[in-house]
């Protein structure tokens, strides 16, 4: 069977079991994104971006898994939490959807909102070109809840998504909006596994002088299946970060799209991977794109994987034509602690300015025996200096997130799964 | 205290034979010293005392307090109260050296049966020891020896070895890299630990270090066997004479 057919045949076997897409103000995206996710169908191995992690899991029709119970891991952080449970916002888990400077809307919601509509489904459709996205297509056109954010000034405290998954067989997916005017600041925080399987879209469009900051946990469960999509669209003298701390799970496909089109802007991707057992792939896969100005990219993921486990890093830099003194970069790390655990890493660069900085590393290795011999030779059990080694390791990418409290936060996570993954 | 008894190692991975039988016996309180040229055997003997991997002991034994120590794992062996001051300390990005001491110091406490010393007192004790050997608040803040000079190093080992409060230190040519000024910090240090019931043996190839740390007695090895053992006059010798001599006098 041609190949078209097969990416055909699987488009129309997923889209069974979803409802009709929505009408209201988000129906001119969603028709539109229905008419892309047609001509392209879902995506296969045979694709380009798809070569090291099957998307099966992600694509078939039925769904099976275990539900979690997970501990929520931004609890202590003083935060407006938003609760979604199985994709299902749960008004009275949740806090008073109200703070200062920023605007909380349902995407469920029946009202026009006139602010996103020049957004919900743009900035996909933008970071769906040169790379096709059929899944964040589908996500466009089938999203059934989300968080729509505007945020006119500097919130005082982050919001938080928590997600939890009850049911071993609901499908979900959400696509969030985030739109920064100028020169406001804010924090999203995502933690929790939204469904037995999903497929998560944020969108994010920060204005001049604006700062958005993202940390999200994944995990520890060990049935996880999710794609996620972040698409940003970044203004000048701006700020993006995102930073996720995944561990366990099928099948994490974690994809970052973001386009800077302002001067003298930053933006970084970062993340920390703990990956245990043959089921395990976890996927990063990055798209960056420099259109203006004396821009800095950074693109920072260290991944540890043991007993057969599998990483993935896709990171491409896009340069154009006229993007001169940017500043880009991107270090892909692992570290293997058996032999059987594998990390593929296909950096890419593509440059079109001739005054720019770029590079990009990649590394794979094993445990620093020298190290770990002067740990024991001070008297710290073997067990316990490779779990101080691991952890120095990952640690170096929290760097990346700028607040303090949350930093320390990730860190006891990480810290906890840690041991987890030893035990 | 130390019995080393005919110790023979080789390379696990090469066939090559580097210590053909050595003797030593260190007693409580006693400062020994081993001499000898490059490639003589003398780190191959700390880093088997100390159980790094690679080396094969195919005879022989080494005891502490009469305990065998060619069977334990590294952190047995630190347990039991032997420490190896480094060479070449290595450096662990990520970890803080304040982190790395206080595992250090709690785990050996733990093996022994002894409580964990309090965040608190561990701070107390560590400031107060950091300030004879010069060590300042931010190298303990640092990521252990990351960014630290050679004599920074060699000091933090000196550190480490009054926090762990070892009974057998072994010291592989801690004067190496240091200058004059640094090499009698670290000295002083080490001096300070001296007492009836801890014994070092100090791995040198030069006897400058020894005007320092005053020895009772010294060992020249060469190929992998000591060759003559002395008072603190041998050291001279070697200084005046070089090796030559001595080797062709056994030979």
């Amino acid at each position: 069977m041609a190949l078209a057919q097969v990416k055909q045949d699987a488009l129309t076997a997923r889209l069974q079991g979803l409802s009709a897409p929505a009408k209201g103000w988000t129906a001119a995206a969603r028709a539109s994104a229905s008419d892309r996710l047609a001509a392209q169908g879902l995506p296969t191995r045979r694709d380009e971006y798809w070569r090291y992690s099957d998307p099966a899991q992600l694509t078939k029709p039925e769904v099976s898994g275990a539900a979690t119970d997970l501990a929520p891991s931004f609890a202590a952080l003083d935060a407006v939490k938003l609760v979604f449970t199985d994709g299902v916002f749960d008004a009275s888990a949740s806090d008073d959807p109200a703070l200062a400077g920023v605007e909380l809307l349902s995407l469920a919601g029946q009202a026009d909102i006139h602010w996103a509509q020049g957004l919900y489904g743009q900035l996909e459709t933008r970071g769906s070109s040169p790379v096709e996205r059929p899944l964040a297509a589908l996500n466009t056109a089938y999203a059934t809840e989300g968080v729509l954010i505007r945020v006119t000034g500097q919130a005082a405290k982050p919001v938080s998504l928590i997600y939890t998954q009850k049911s071993a067989s609901s499908d979900v997916i959400l696509h969030h909006v985030v739109k920064l005017e100028e020169g406001a600041e804010i924090t999203l925080l995502e933690s929790g596994t939204p469904g037995a399987r999903f497929n998560t879209v944020l969108e994010v469009d920060v204005a001049s002088n604006a700062r958005f900051h993202h940390i999200r946990t994944q995990g520890p469960d060990a049935d996880r299946r999710g794609v996620t999509h972040i698409f940003a669209h970044i203004a000048d003298n701006a700020l993006f970060k995102s930073f996720t701390l995944t561990a366990g799970g099928r099948l994490t496909r974690n994809e970052a799209i973001l386009e800077i089109t302002g001067d003298d802007s930053v933006a970084h991707v970062a993340g920390t991977v703990l990956g245990d057992g043959k089921d395990f792939l976890q996927d990063d896969t990055i798209f960056i794109t420099h259109a203006s100005e004396r821009c800095e990219s950074r693109q920072v993921f260290r991944k540890v994987l043991k007993n057969g486990a599998t990483g993935v890093f896709q990171g491409k830099i896009l340069v154009k034509q006229g993007a001169q003194k940017t500043d880009g970069y991107q270090m892909s790390q692992s570290l293997l602690l058996d032999e059987d655990a594998q990390f593929l890493a296909k950096p890419e660069l593509e440059i079109y300015a001739d005054d720019v900085k770029c590079s990009h590393g990649s590394t794979s290795g094993a445990i620093d025996e020298t190290a770990l011999f002067y740990l024991q030779s001070r008297g710290v059990p073997k067990r316990t200096a490779q779990a101080l080694l691991v952890l120095a390791f990952l640690a170096g990418t929290l760097e990346e997130i700028e607040d303090e409290a949350i930093a320390a936060e990730v860190h006891a996570r990480l810290e906890d799964w840690l041991h987890g993954l030893d035990g | 205290m130390l019995e080393i008894k005919n110790l023979h190692v080789k390379l696990e991975e090469e066939d090559k034979v580097i210590l053909k039988g050595v003797d030593l016996k260190i007693g409580p309180g006693e400062v020994h010293a081993i001499m000898g040229p490059n490639g003589s055997g003398k780190s191959t003997l700390s880093y088997v005392l100390a159980g790094r991997d690679g080396y094969e002991v195919t005879d022989g034994s080494a005891t502490l307090d009469d305990e065998e120590l060619l069977e334990m794992e590294p952190e047995e062996r630190a347990a039991a109260g032997l420490f190896l001051a480094f060479q070449y300390p290595v450096e662990i990005p990520g970890v803080g050296n304040m982190t790395f001491l206080r595992t250090a110091v709690n785990a050996q406490r733990k093996a022994r049966g002894e409580e964990e010393l309090s965040a608190g007192d561990f701070l107390k004790v560590v400031r107060e020891k950091a300030k004879t050997l010069k060590i300042d608040a931010d190298m303990l803040k640092r990521p252990v020896n990351v960014g630290f000079s050679g004599g920074e190093k060699k000091r933090n080992e000196i550190l480490q070895m009054a926090m762990l409060e070892p009974k057998m230190c072994i010291l592989d040519e801690t004067d190496s890299g240091l200058d004059v000024d640094a090499m009698k910090l670290v000295a002083e240090g080490v001096n300070a630990l001296r007492s009836a019931g801890r014994s070092f043996l100090v791995i040198t190839h030069y006897q400058r270090l020894l005007d320092h740390i005053k020895p009772d007695v010294v060992h020249i090895m060469s190929n992998g066997r000591i060759i003559k053992t002395g008072g603190p006059d041998l050291a001279l010798e070697v200084e005046n004479n070089g090796y030559a001599d001595l080797l062709d006098g056994v030979q």
